[in-house]
């Protein structure tokens, strides 16, 4: 049967009390997954997060609990192990790990608590996006209650568990999302990613095995420590078990979070629960599950909300983040928009993202003031092509595959603005006049540092 | 970081003195430090205004119209995106999404969000800061 619906999980009660209250999360049953896990052997509780089937929340998808399973045990490594919570959410359009820090902050520190057991960490890094400074008040006032109530500290609820979490603070940069880099900057560095292997899960902070997962897979756990991890199972659809929290946002009438199932289809989070798109204007296409991904068409929205639906429609699920983008918009502009972003937060390491980025940039900008000749499209493809596998972090990948698919998916939009010397929507599109983001260190430089692709 | 975000809160930016401070309290070199610090887009390394106002001009918000967010703030302060006001009370940015693309337009006033504005309540933002009732100086 077909998922359908809100189905509430994660922020059960989340409506009806204030969660970031300690006492109001107990009252609701919190942290009693913790107290029964600490009585639980560690490997046992693998194996549920195995059977869970809950994978990764943050883009990769990967299954978690094969993910903490790759976790040396702790007399296996002279080194402490310890758990990284990736907190720097930053893929255009995602905005769901910052609402359950802000309204369940209480279940994210709980899992930590709990995932630390089960792989025999005493240390939990949360690494914190800098811009969330509302979010670091309100995660830090819950960590200040974990620990009076004895939740985080040293003999956790009676048992000889010692856990410490330290929130650690961003300051601004896209790439330490990816888990490597946000390893970098964690002990202090620029945040540039690392060459793999060795993986963190062998040599992750401080060169010592490291479970790095994202803020909804850990507040997940719990669930799965309540209900157990076959029980969870049965939520969702095969592959893609559970819930999942989907941003919806762009061109729609109630944009927010909207915990579903997996398998729901992509139609009824526009339409049903997303009141559709404003002032009755047709739907063009939507990015499923953040900027990095391939678009869909409209004609693709019965597409299932599950990894292996996306994968057969040729994108993926990344982040959950659903931008609708109703027919006023350029697909020029877009792109431009979404190269624009990856061109500022390349790290610089490698040089396909780096230069490619830049080429891209510079291909659409030509394209959109109608200055671009024939066969640059195909150019535009063939950087893309160069990018692609090439580097070694997802991020020059994450700009090309949307920019590829634009172009593949609107290849006769883009060609009309070489054959028509311009952008055929005439100053009309609702990306019109998009900005590309300041260069926060060179400021003063600003159109001195461009470099000319063509000789 | 957390040493460079001390030093920060304290002198308002990253002069030379402040890097030089962190680099000898960390036993490390001002150059180190200054290489990380540029990394981030949350370290200034020249003087900013004392209410940073970041506009959201991602895929999002720009489909909700962040660019004529940005071209009011643009005028009703007279200074270019990456600018700062000459009486140093307002740094205005164009900024990459700040995670609220549900509520487009989203603005950070000192990292505090605001959400759903409209070019229209621009100036009654800018009046309101300027009145001293603003986000404050606590982020």
């Amino acid at each position: 049967m077909t998922p359908s619906g809100l189905h509430e999980v994660l922020l059960r009660h989340a409506d009806e009390r204030d969660l970031t209250k300690r006492a109001e999360y107990e009252a609701v049953g919190g942290y009693r997954a913790l107290t029964t896990a600490l009585r639980t052997d560690p490997g046992e509780l693998v194996e549920s997060l195995l059977a869970s089937g809950l994978r990764g929340r943050g883009g990769a998808g990967f299954p978690m609990g094969r993910k903490a399973s790759f976790i040396p045990k702790p007399d296996q490594t002279p080194n402490p192990i310890y758990l990284t919570v990736n907190a720097d959410e930053s893929e255009p359009g995602t905005f769901k790990d910052r609402e359950l820090m802000l309204r369940i902050p209480h279940a994210v520190i709980e899992g930590i608590v709990i995932t630390c057991h089960a792989i025999g960490a005493e240390t939990a890094f949360v690494y914190l996006r800098g811009e969330y400074a509302t979010e670091f008040d309100v995660m830090a006032a819950a960590l200040d209650e974990a620990h009076e109530a004895g939740y985080v500290g040293p003999g956790i609820a009676g048992t000889d568990t010692n856990v410490t979490i330290v929130i650690h603070r961003g300051a601004g940069a896209y790439i330490c999302g990816e888990e490597t880099a946000l390893l970098e900057s964690l002990e202090g560095k620029r945040g540039q990613p690392r060459s793999k292997p060795p993986f963190p899960a062998i040599s992750g902070v401080y060169a010592s095995p490291t479970l790095i997962n994202n803020v909804e897979t850990i507040a997940t756990v719990p669930t799965i420590v309540g209900m157990g991890g076959e029980e969870y199972a049965k939520l969702g659809v095969e592959n893609s078990a559970g819930t999942r929290l989907f941003s919806l946002s762009g061109n729609v009438v109630k944009g927010g979070n909207y915990e579903l199932e997996l398998g729901t289809p992509l139609r009824e989070l526009i339409y049903d629960l997303g009141g559709g798109i404003p002032d009755g204007r047709a739907l063009k296409a939507v990015i499923p599950g953040g900027s990095s991904v391939p678009v869909l068409t409209a004609d693709e929205v019965d597409t299932a909300l599950d990894f292996d639906a996306m994968a057969q429609a040729g994108t993926m699920l990344g982040s959950g983040a659903v931008i609708v983008i109703d027919e006023r918009a350029c697909m020029v502009q877009l792109g431009l928009r979404v190269a624009q972003f990856y061109m500022h937060e390349s790290c610089g390491k490698c040089t396909p993202c780096r230069e490619g980025t830049r080429w891209m940039v510079q291909i659409l900008r030509k394209l959109e003031a109608g200055e671009a000749e024939q066969g640059e499209l195909d150019l535009l493809l063939n950087v893309c092509d160069r990018i692609l596998g090439n580097c070694l972090c997802p991020l020059g990948d994450a700009a090309a595959m949307p920019i590829a698919s634009y172009v593949a998916k609107f290849r006769e939009e883009y060609q009309r603005h070489i054959d028509e010397g311009g952008c055929p929507f005439g100053g009309e599109s609702s990306l019109e006049g998009v900005v590309a983001p300041v260069d926060q260190h060179h400021a003063h430089l600003r159109g001195q540092i461009e470099v000319p692709i063509h000789a | 970081m957390p040493a460079l975000h001390l030093a920060q809160d304290r002198y308002g930016w990253l002069p030379p003195e402040a890097l030089r401070e962190v680099a000898e309290a960390l036993d490390l070199t001002p150059a180190y430090c200054y290489a990380v610090a540029s990394f981030y887009d949350m370290y200034h390394l020249e003087p900013v205004g004392r209410y940073e106002i970041a506009v959201c001009t991602n895929v999002s918000c720009a489909l909700a119209g962040a660019q004529d967010v940005l071209a009011a703030f643009e005028r009703e302060l007279g200074v270019q995106a990456g600018g700062t006001t000459e009486d140093g009370e307002f740094s205005l940015s164009s900024f990459e999404c700040l995670g609220g693309c549900g509520w487009a337009t989203v603005v950070a006033v000192n990292w505090r969000y605001r959400e759903h504005v409209t070019a229209g309540d621009v100036p009654g933002i800018v009046a309101e800061l300027r009145g001293g009732e603003g986000a404050g100086d606590d982020a």
